[in-house]
């Protein structure tokens, strides 16, 4: 706590949220990820193909020597607002963090730099509602093959390779194509989850899965909040932009005290959850006071994206209602974060221990 | 004559010359402004040397490590914060060379008459009124929650020298002399206990047409400045972890686990991630400043300030259970300090329902920050276009 978290913005980091955003405001506007999500392939690969191998963003993570771009989790932070922004249907968060931070812990050099230039997807097989520190599930193993089914796996349908703790306490890469992987009808029609079921796959042992998962884990955890703040930030900034717009009793709705008041409530817990998740990003970056710093972003974040998502809804009236209207995927995509990665609640908890305000 | 190192080497140079250990306090603050090391970011000769504002900080320290007396700013916030940025935008040559220096040493508190008791949050609807007579103005009329009034030298004060015109045409911005024999100050008793803050009544108070702030009838203007700052004040402060109201209720929290209750804890909690957060965001608020990008997010500070000092207070009493219908003193006193997070829990929960209505209510705020920052529109009005004295009042 000796020093603060630097919570700005580079004019690097501003730059590369322009070239995200200009990417996806060409190739990812809302009717065709509406028309997309009800497909057999809710993932965009080409929009992936764009992000990863294009721009090099799967790699920014992995230091350079390691077949990355050797940035920052400061930047990850503003790829995943731009990210949340646009609902994007592609496994930013699940490979290039999640994954990719459970193989710097276990080290496995030809894996991570695979992942590292988007040509592999990759997936962490524990549940997407585990918080840092959370028991997950483990397969057995018999025979050096991998037997167990495990559930909620986030972005599994898109895997290529998943990692997958066992009951030895080892993790392991198994190939896509050896496991059966069955997409579960999901709230969040643009993360959807996956059961993963292994008889008898191989796999290849990469390391131990405790410290590889809690992470991974602590890592998404505190960067879902800059995911977060880019939905909360979309669904107030359309919402102001409707309201300006839409005319009721002869005059513009936004001109009302009683929803100028909402809408300015609303931009507060937004301006409160930018510090939140820049503070977060900053602390995974130089690993300063992280977990007190991640707690505190993930406990404020799910809320407020829940809330902005909910009032850009009840403010649109009935229109907002509609499927043909992109605020559910914002509010599906909001709802699914809260649990994701420890609720607010898990997160307010595990805060206790640390800043010593112990529960009865 | 703006870096640090420079900054730096100025301040030890005048350290030298006024050792701290043996020059007589008001001697050295004095000093300390003709030697442009008060504000740094004021012009040269007004305590200034039109440095970047961030720069303070690094003669401060040098300062702090010499044990160099300061200014007590605490004494007068109103003259440092509000008054001061006030005259040096407005003010004429004159009146910056007679008012800033002992302002800034603190010779001289201010107090600031601008709320009515008809005059709230519709401030420009002001009916105190200053008549033009020869080279003076004669007030009459009453002022509100002054805080300070009673130790104040000075006052800013806004008042109605035109009720002919729509109300924000028709005011002047004066400084006013408090030692004038028509101005009346009687305390005001809070819902503490305490008088922090005062009437004031003025007849026929004599104001030179010297001490006048900017041109008649642009009195409006002239407060927006004043206004500004106050909000900064209010909402700006810098604070580490647990600085606030939070750090008082945790401490309790941690050496009395007789009082825990799993309700409690969990509304603990969520007061605790949401003070961290609102530290975060004043903690960026500044970096933006030093960095040279304001941002509007200023304005929302003193709501979330107001919000949680007050919901956290109310949790702090609840927790204390049958200490908290307890309180520690109705004594009618008038303090020179307020301190939001001094006294008992008690005193703490009845001062925050002053934070969201003094400086500014929150519904106010949350007006400007829809209109201002997100551009909605103003709500349809029917003062605009009207004389101030054909007003319903």
């Amino acid at each position: 706590m000796s020093t603060q978290p630097d919570l700005l913005y580079s004019e690097e980091e501003e730059a590369l949220r322009a070239a995200v955003r200009d990417l996806l405001t060409d190739h990812c506007a809302p009717a065709d990820v509406i028309a997309r999500v009800e497909t057999d392939a809710p993932h965009d690969r080409a929009l992936w193909k764009s992000l990863a191998e294009g721009m090099g963003l799967a790699g920014l993570l992995v230091p350079e020597d390691r077949g990355g771009q050797g940035a920052s989790h400061r930047e990850v932070a503003v790829v995943l607002e731009e990210l949340g922004r646009a609902v994007a249907p592609v496994p930013y968060l699940t490979s290039a963090v999640v994954a990719t931070e459970a193989l710097l812990a276990c080290g496995d050099a030809d894996l991570l730099a695979a992942l590292a230039s988007g040509r592999t997807i990759g997936a962490l097989a524990v549940g997407l509602h585990l918080a840092p520190g959370a028991a997950f599930t483990a397969v057995r193993v018999r025979d050096g093959l991998l037997h167990g089914e495990l559930r909620g796996i986030a972005d599994a349908s898109v895997a290529d390779v998943l990692l997958v703790p066992a009951e030895d306490g080892g993790l392991y890469a198994v190939d896509a194509n050896a496991a059966t992987i069955t997409a579960q009808a999901s709230l969040d029609l643009t993360r959807p989850v996956a059961t993963v079921r292994l008889d008898g796959a191989p796999g290849r042992r990469l390391g131990d899965a405790e410290p590889a998962v809690r992470r991974a884990l602590r890592a998404a955890a505190g960067l879902l909040a800059s995911e977060q703040l880019g939905v909360a930030d979309w669904a107030l900034t359309e919402t102001v932009r409707y309201l300006k717009e839409r005319k009721q009793f002869n005059r513009p709705v936004g001109g009302f005290q009683a929803l100028k008041h909402r809408l300015a409530q609303l931009w507060l817990e937004v301006v409160n959850l930018r510090a939140a998740a820049r503070g977060a990003a900053d602390a995974l970056a130089s690993g300063e006071d992280t977990d007190v710093i991640v707690s505190v972003a993930q406990a404020h974040a799910a809320p407020v994206a829940v809330h902005a998502a909910e009032e850009a809804l009840q403010l649109h009236g009935g229109i907002g209602m509609t499927w043909e209207h992109p605020i559910h995927l914002y509010l599906k995509r909001a709802k699914a974060d809260s649990i994701a990665y420890g609720t607010a609640g898990a997160h307010r908890e595990a805060l206790a221990a640390r800043v010593d305000l112990q529960a009865p | 004559m703006t870096g640090a190192e420079e900054l730096r080497v100025r301040t030890r140079e005048f350290l030298a010359a006024h050792p701290p250990a043996t020059t007589d306090r008001l001697d050295f603050l004095r000093a300390q402004f003709d030697a442009g090391l008060a504000w740094v970011h004021y012009p040269e000769g007004l305590g200034g040397l039109g440095a970047p504002r961030s720069l303070q900080g690094v003669v401060d320290a040098e300062l702090a490590a010499a044990g160099a007396p300061d200014n007590d700013p605490r004494r007068n916030g109103i003259g440092l914060g509000m008054a001061a940025p006030t005259i040096l935008k407005y003010g004429t040559e004159e009146q910056k060379q007679r008012f800033l220096k002992p302002l800034w040493t603190g010779e001289e508190v201010w107090c600031q008459l601008f709320s009515e008791p008809g005059a709230g949050s519709d401030l420009a609807g002001l009916a105190t009124r200053a008549v033009r007579e020869g080279d003076s103005w004669i007030v009459n009329g009453q002022k509100v929650w002054t805080s300070g009034a009673h130790n104040a030298r000075w006052a800013i004060l806004i008042a109605r020298t035109d009720p002919t015109v729509p109300k924000h045409a028709g005011i002047t911005y004066f400084l006013c002399d408090m030692t004038d024999p028509g101005v009346d100050v009687r305390p005001l008793r809070q819902i503490t206990g305490e008088a922090e803050f005062n009437e004031v009544f003025l007849t026929d108070v004599r104001i030179p047409d010297a001490h006048r702030l900017g041109a008649v009838g642009d009195g409006w203007r002239v407060a927006q400045t004043t206004l500004n700052n106050e909000r900064v004040a209010i909402g700006g402060m810098r604070l580490p972890r647990e600085g606030g109201m939070i750090g008082k209720v945790a401490q309790t929290w941690r050496e009395r686990p007789d009082l825990r209750t799993h309700d409690l804890h969990q509304r603990l909690l969520k007061l605790w991630v949401e003070a961290e957060v609102s530290r975060l965001t004043a903690e960026r608020l500044r970096q933006q400043l030093v960095a040279g990008q304001p941002g509007p997010e200023g304005a929302g500070m003193k709501l979330a300030f107001a919000r949680l000092n007050q919901e956290i207070s109310g949790l702090e009493v609840e927790l204390r259970g049958e200490e908290g219908l307890l309180y520690d003193d109705w004594t009618l006193r008038r303090p020179e300090l307020v301190d939001f997070t001094g006294r008992d829990a008690g005193y703490r929960y009845l001062r925050a329902k002053g934070n969201s209505i003094e400086g500014g209510t929150s519904e106010v705020l949350l007006n400007i920050v829809a209109e201002r920052v997100l551009g909605l529109p103003a709500e349809p009005r029917t003062d605009k276009d009207v004389a101030w004295k054909d007003l319903s009042r």
